[in-house]
């Protein structure tokens, strides 16, 4: 495995400040592909996706061709593009639209092509303000030279893309909650079943929900065959992906490497990635996936970037976001500061998660501020376990012989928001017991304030 | 099974606990699980709203594919061959777990709470909850209370976010004022900013909310629910007649709760029907009868006043006629009450001059004598033409039934209104007409196709009081003739007014919907005499009043100087009539000019039947002791038959309801059994639709306050001792028809407005200067007052700002009133609220002719 021999994308025009104009979009195969597309049939196009064994890069990891190919055949149907990111530790889709929004509007249209919708929506995260104004003035100006709209590049289909600026709540990233929010409401996640987007989505019609990083790699998949995508990596979910890097790295970033070819370790410590542990420190743990993601040590270190041994190892690459915790790092804190996130951005709607995730987090707040009590961590998993009841994912140790638990969990809640908040406490103190009871024997964080 | 049965199969077979249940295509495990008795328990769900899963409380176990699976009972359909559990470790874990979090927030004020006692966070707590609290942080803390209205408080801390309030508001009255607001465990409902949830159905939410966190201005404090009484009945407030639940504490109402009567208000209630219960508790009640010395209304016994009463009707009659005795009035009585009274003033004082409408209804043979809907007719009809006043303002909780089977997409609402209603943004078809002009614009309707569908129902009633009503009319003439088979809702909305009607309190017209011309000698041969020539309806009589030919006018609960649209004829009247005899619960405008008031019972003082505007007859129930000494207007009439040397062979309410079961045709079998029976009341004079006597809805979870007073023994209603029925002897002539009415022919058209007026359309408001909505303080306040409300356009024209004042000038009065800008009402119209404070359309308003019309000037 070589980290170093990395093919570009998604990415492939970050060298080019000016990306986001069309002229240099265009130049540099911008439209290509929509173009290619347009000469072939809707299913063509769909076939090419599926053969390219493209998954979801929102969270779930679903296929998308299969994703497609559940669609209720009833219309009007949607294509509602997931421009939402706000998983902690989540800054790629975000690049990719301030930087290349040309590449997300292509993509989305092909996307709308191939699975013959009659209108697309893009979200865009509320706080995103240079994201807005790139992915806005792109669509102005695909519309003016005929890339959107009546009759795209003289083919006879017309596609209408509507943009929507969110308001600033994590949960409508949930694909539900938004179309809740598209639709005008309080951004309150449907339950499923019934309310699955491809069944029941936007205004109750079939809705194709895709992250936004998922339809930019898809004019490339088009350009260059779904077979060529396919090879570009092994494992369960080929092709490249990209890895959002953050914490105590040397060398914080957006790397695009073909996922299941390195492993963590390659991607922490490669000169060319991460750059190993800042300070020259040891590692304590590190976020596999997006702050949903149950946490993993160093014994996980050499799995590859494959959701197949990710879940096994009872955790998951969701968002594509790894986060990193060197030794100087508080457990009890860091666990705080990720349920704390959880339970203030839980809609309020289920009770487990309204409730129970604010209750986790003020019993932690307890501990780390010093007034824990040892019942407190029995409590603490209990409540956990009103809102995820039964075993709940977490990676192996085996020095201390616990074997892995193998994502995901079971849950009382309606959308996963409320589990989210039972994760980093459940991984912490599965692992980090200790420090719990060290912060509450020392009525306060025996670390100080140096780490905050 | 085979293919066969499956086809036959209308149930679904499923498991509950490992027992077969049979359940229902399309409802949900928590409403099958139920049925087959077990009780899943349950905060957010509502068997009348959308399920929306969201307090997780009633989870249990599916078994899927992949095993047991948690999911929430009230939202997962039930399937063929579906296995539920409710009773594993696992659903125990979920629903302990729940209801944990459920409380860590909670204040437990339970000993101040109005809900303590019948509150199910309390009641599952106990049955189904954790032992002690494991919380020991600071609770959330919100101000308590806020007024969400004023008639409506929220405690944000007792709230437990079920989201039934919102829900309600959203899609039950259409009046989403109401929301979530902030996240996580910072999620509080709320109103938008600037505008409180002024809904007319606010009420609903307090008894829908499973917990304290909203409370009723009324209500608040006054009362624990276990010190609470309570017997079912029918509010009277308006025509609609919702049943209600009315509990009491001390001998005064405290709470009037809405009961679900599946045909008729499925739980809901307006807000005057469950505030307006202040008025009977009222300090101002009358207490003793009054009698006039010169200038002043002084009190006095029954004795004194029943002589002067009984002299001055003796002396009309003898000397004067009986045709000089007129009877006004009656549509707040009980079906008892307007028998007995329809009786003594055909067999003792010998008159036909009755009336219970004031000249601001449609003719009785109207009424009666069209083919009658059902409100569930009307929910379930291809199209309801609308040809009366606002729904919404006049009879409210049909308004909801209206609007919800439009929402549902159940039915074509096509209206035929002057201005804009409550209803026009739910109808499918919506013309205005100018008033005088409903007949064409039926015409055009008809000729336009808007009326499709072999299911039509009608809503007739009177549209505005500016206007005679012949061209309304008329226009139902003209629906019959399009739609044969067309049924008419009575959109009248008087309290009992259709039974009134029923027992013949209108000119001509005999108890059981019996033309007097029909009779064929049965009720002449039941009562021994009936008079022999009609008589007069409610605008004649006043005007004969006027003119001074009506020696003894008695007024039954009415109030001509408030109702009558023709305010200075109504007092030329009470002038012009030589002895005046008011019937009252409270003194009106009218009854302080009578010479004699009696002081009457209220509705939840005395038992008896009323009859809503489908014609369905339900019992009322007495709750509480009448204030001082009033009495049953029934027995009023017998006492005065009595001294006037009749007989009116009526000694007991039982034996009132027994005589028109046994002598009213269109009340044949609706029996004092029959009626102690039926759930949801008894049709009359329909036995083509029997079909809805589905079974009581309400669960003790949905309305826990219900059942809680339920659960201490005074739910039972009218007549608890066996029933006896007196054999009223049946005269020998056979039973008459009930009346048939066909509306023909052209009326004239109303002459055309010149340029300079304005044709005006006046109709009721739900809060208006009516006496029990003024005799209750919580609701007194909330009439819009009197504004002239007029087209952006006329406003222009006239060159004044909106809430200016201007002077609105009929041939009757010139008036200055505010005007107030209104897109909902076209050019050429001025509409105006009926009966608010101060003068208003009563005084513009000339009965005798078809239109009025208005200039509005600048003053
Ligand atoms: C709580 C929650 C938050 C989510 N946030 C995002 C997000 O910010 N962006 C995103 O694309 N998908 C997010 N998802 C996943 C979406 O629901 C959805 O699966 C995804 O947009 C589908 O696109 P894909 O198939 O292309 O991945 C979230 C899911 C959950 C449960
Ligand atoms: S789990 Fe949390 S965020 Fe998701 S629906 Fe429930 S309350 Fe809302
Ligand atoms: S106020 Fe009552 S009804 Fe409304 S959401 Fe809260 S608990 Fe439910
Ligand atoms: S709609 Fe009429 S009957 Fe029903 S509660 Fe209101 S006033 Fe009473
Ligand atoms: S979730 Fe079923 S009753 Fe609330």
């Amino acid at each position: 495995m070589t980290a170093t021999a990395r093919t570009s994308v998604v990415f492939a025009r970050m060298g080019d400040p000016e990306a986001h104009q069309l002229d240099r979009y265009v130049a540099t195969d911008g439209y290509e592909a929509l173009r290619r597309a347009l000469a072939m049939t809707p299913e063509q196009v769909h076939e090419t996706v599926t053969t390219a064994q493209l998954t979801g890069r929102g969270g779930a990891g679903f296929g998308t061709g299969q994703k497609w190919s559940l669609l209720a055949n009833t219309y009007p149907r949607y294509v509602v593009i997931n421009g939402d990111e706000s998983e902690p530790g989540t800054f790629k889709d975000r690049q990719i639209m301030e930087r290349d929004p040309h590449q997300v509007i292509e993509g989305a249209l092909i996307t709308a092509y191939a699975v013959r919708a009659t209108r697309v929506f893009l979200y865009v995260r509320g706080e995103m303000a240079l994201a807005q104004e790139r992915v806005g003035q792109a669509l102005a100006d695909a519309y003016a030279k005929g890339y959107a709209g009546d009759n795209i590049l003289g083919s006879g289909w017309s596609m209408d893309v509507v943009l929507h600026w969110g308001a600033g709540a994590y949960v409508v990233g949930e694909e539900t909650a938004l179309l809740e929010s598209l639709e005008g409401k309080r951004a309150f996640p449907r339950i499923k079943p019934p309310y699955f987007p491809a069944a029941k989505g936007l205004y109750q019609q079939p809705t194709v929900v895709n992250n936004v990083e998922t339809v930019a790699t898809i004019p490339w998949i088009i350009r260059n065959s779904g077979e060529t995508y396919a090879a570009l990596g092994a494992g369960r979910a080929p092709g490249t992906r990209i890895m959002c890097l953050s914490g105590h790295v040397n060398r914080p970033g957006n790397y695009e490497v073909e996922a299941a070819n390195i492993t963590f370790r390659d991607l922490l410590f490669d000169p060319s990635l991460g750059g190993g542990i800042r300070n020259g420190n040891q590692l304590k743990a590190f976020i596999p996936g997006g702050g949903s993601a149950p946490w993993f040590f160093e014994d996980q270190l050499d799995l590859p970037l494959d959701p197949g041994p990710v879940g096994a190892e009872g955790s998951m690459l969701g968002s594509g976001a790894v986060v990193v915790m060197d030794d100087t790092t508080c457990a009890v804190r860091a666990a705080w500061n990720l349920v704390r996130f959880y339970a203030h951005e839980s809609c309020g709607q289920c009770t487990p998660c309204r409730e129970g995730g604010s209750w986790l987090e003020k019993i932690m707040f307890r501990i780390e501020a010093g007034e824990g009590r040892l019942e407190d961590l029995d409590l603490l998993l209990d409540v956990g376990d009103t809102i995820a009841p039964g075993p709940f994912p977490h990676a192996s140790w085996p020095e201390k012989g616990l074997a892995a638990s193998p994502f995901p969990y079971k849950m009382t809640t309606i959308c996963f928001v409320g589990p989210s908040a039972v994760v980093p406490m459940h991984s912490a103190l599965t692992r980090f017991r200790e420090e719990f009871v060290e912060h509450i024997n020392h009525r306060g964080c025996p670390k100080g304030s140096a780490h905050r | 099974m085979t293919d066969t049965s499956a086809e036959q199969k209308t149930t679904v077979s499923m498991t509950v606990d490992g027992r077969a249940v049979e359940a229902v295509p399309g409802e949900m495990i928590i409403a099958a699980a139920e049925r087959a008795g077990t009780y899943i328990p349950r905060f957010c769900y509502h068997p009348r709203m959308r399920s929306v899963g969201m307090c997780r409380m009633c989870l249990v176990e599916v078994v899927g594919p992949r095993g047991p699976q948690l999911q929430p009972a009230c939202y997962v359909p039930v399937a063929e061959g579906q296995e539920v559990i409710t009773d594993s470790p696992a659903v125990k874990k979920a629903q302990d777990g729940v209801l944990e979090l459920l409380l860590i927030n909670h204040p437990l004020d339970c000993p101040v709470c109005d809900r303590g006692g019948e509150c199910p966070l309390q009641d599952q707590t106990l049955t189904f909850g954790p032992g002690e609290t494991r919380f020991v942080e600071e609770k959330r803390h919100w101000e308590k209370p806020i007024p969400l209205s004023s008639l409506v408080l929220l405690d944000r801390e007792r709230c437990i976010q079920c989201d039934r309030c919102t829900r309600f508001a959203d899609e039950i009255a259409g009046d989403p004022l109401i929301d979530f607001v902030g996240r996580g465990d910072h999620t509080e409902i709320n109103t938008f900013p600037d505008q409180p949830f002024a809904s007319y159905f606010s009420g609903n939410v307090v008894q829908l909310c499973p917990v304290g966190a909203l409370t009723a201005e009324p209500y608040r404090f006054k009362a624990r629910p276990w010190d609470l009484e309570q017997v079912e009945s029918t509010c009277t407030s308006c025509s609609v007649g919702c049943r209600v639940a009315v509990q009491s504490s001390g001998n005064r109402i405290t709470r009037r709760l809405g009961i679900d009567a599946d045909p008729v208000n499925q739980g809901w209630l307006c807000d005057k029907g469950r505030f307006d219960y202040e008025a009977v508790n009222g300090d101002d009640r009358l207490r003793a009868p009054l009698s006039r010395s010169g200038d002043t209304l002084g009190e006095t016994t029954w004795g004194e006043a029943l002589g002067k009463a009984a002299d001055a009707l003796a002396g009309a009659r003898d000397r004067h006629g009986p045709a000089s005795i007129a009877v006004l009035g009656g549509a707040r009585l009980t079906n008892e009450d307007a028998y007995a009274w329809s009786k003594l003033a055909r067999v003792v004082l010998g008159t036909d001059n009755v009336d219970c409408q004031l000249a601001d209804g449609l003719p009785a043979e109207v009424v009666l004598g069209l083919p009658h809907a059902t409100i569930d007719e009307a929910c379930e009809a291809d199209t309801v033409v609308l040809l009366t006043a606002d729904v919404k303002e006049e009879l409210p909780v049909l308004y909801l039934r209206l609007r919800g089977a439009a929402v549902a997409g159940a039915t074509n609402l096509v209206e035929l209104s002057a201005t804009t209603t409550g209803l026009t943004r739910y109808a499918t078809t919506s013309v205005r007409y100018r008033p005088g002009e409903a007949a064409e614009a039926a015409r055009q309707l008809v000729a336009g196709g808007a009326v499709t569908g072999d299911k039509v129902v009608c809503v007739l009633g009177r549209p505005s009081l500016a206007e005679q009503p012949d061209s309304v009319i008329e226009a139902a003439g003209v629906l019959l003739d399009a739609v044969p088979g067309i049924r008419f809702l009575s959109g009248l909305r008087r309290a009992n007014v259709h039974g009134a009607l029923d027992m013949g309190l209108a000119p001509g017209l005999l108890p059981g919907r019996v033309a007097a011309a029909d009779d064929g000698g049965w009720f002449a041969g039941a009562w021994g005499t009936l008079p022999e020539t009609e008589g007069l309806g409610a605008a004649g009589i006043l005007e004969a009043a006027a003119a001074g030919r009506i020696q003894a006018l008695v007024l039954l609960g009415a109030d001509p100087l408030a109702d009558v649209p023709d305010r200075d004829l109504a007092q030329r009247a009470l002038a012009g009539a030589g002895f005046v005899l008011a019937l009252d619960g409270h003194l009106t405008a009218s009854s302080r000019q009578a010479d004699v008031v009696l002081p009457v019972v209220l509705h939840h003082e005395k038992p008896g039947t009323a009859t809503n505007l489908e014609g369905r007859v339900t019992r009322l129930g007495q709750k509480i002791t009448p204030p001082g000494s009033s009495r049953p207007d029934w027995m009023v009439a017998v006492e005065l038959a009595s001294r006037l040397g009749g007989d009116l062979g009526l000694e007991t309410l039982d034996q009132i309801t027994d005589e028109i079961a046994t002598l009213a045709p269109a009340y044949e079998g609706i029996t004092r059994a029959a009626l102690a029976a039926a759930h949801d009341g008894l049709l009359a004079g329909r036995d083509d639709a029997s079909a809805h006597e589905a079974p009581p809805t309400m669960s003790s979870a949905e309305h826990p306050e219900v059942h809680a007073a339920a659960a201490l023994g005074e739910t039972d209603i009218v007549a608890s001792e066996p029933i006896a029925v007196r054999e009223t002897p049946e005269p020998a002539a056979a039973k008459p028809p009930t009346l048939r009415h066909r509306p023909a022919g052209r009326t004239a058209t109303p002459p055309a407005t010149d340029s300079y007026s304005l044709r005006l359309v006046s109709s009721r408001a739900l809060y208006d200067e009516g006496t029990l909505v003024q005799h209750s303080p919580s609701l007194a306040h909330l009439g819009r007052g009197a504004a002239v409300r007029v087209n952006p356009a006329e406003l222009e024209r006239l060159g004044v700002t909106d809430g200016a004042q201007v002077r609105v000038s009929s041939s009757r009065a010139s008036l200055t009133l505010l005007v107030a800008v209104d897109e909902g009402v076209p050019r050429g119209v001025a509409a105006l609220d009926y009966n608010q404070a101060g003068p208003g359309a009563a005084d513009l308003i000339d009965i005798a002719t078809a239109v009025t019309d208005v200039r509005v000037e600048t003053v």
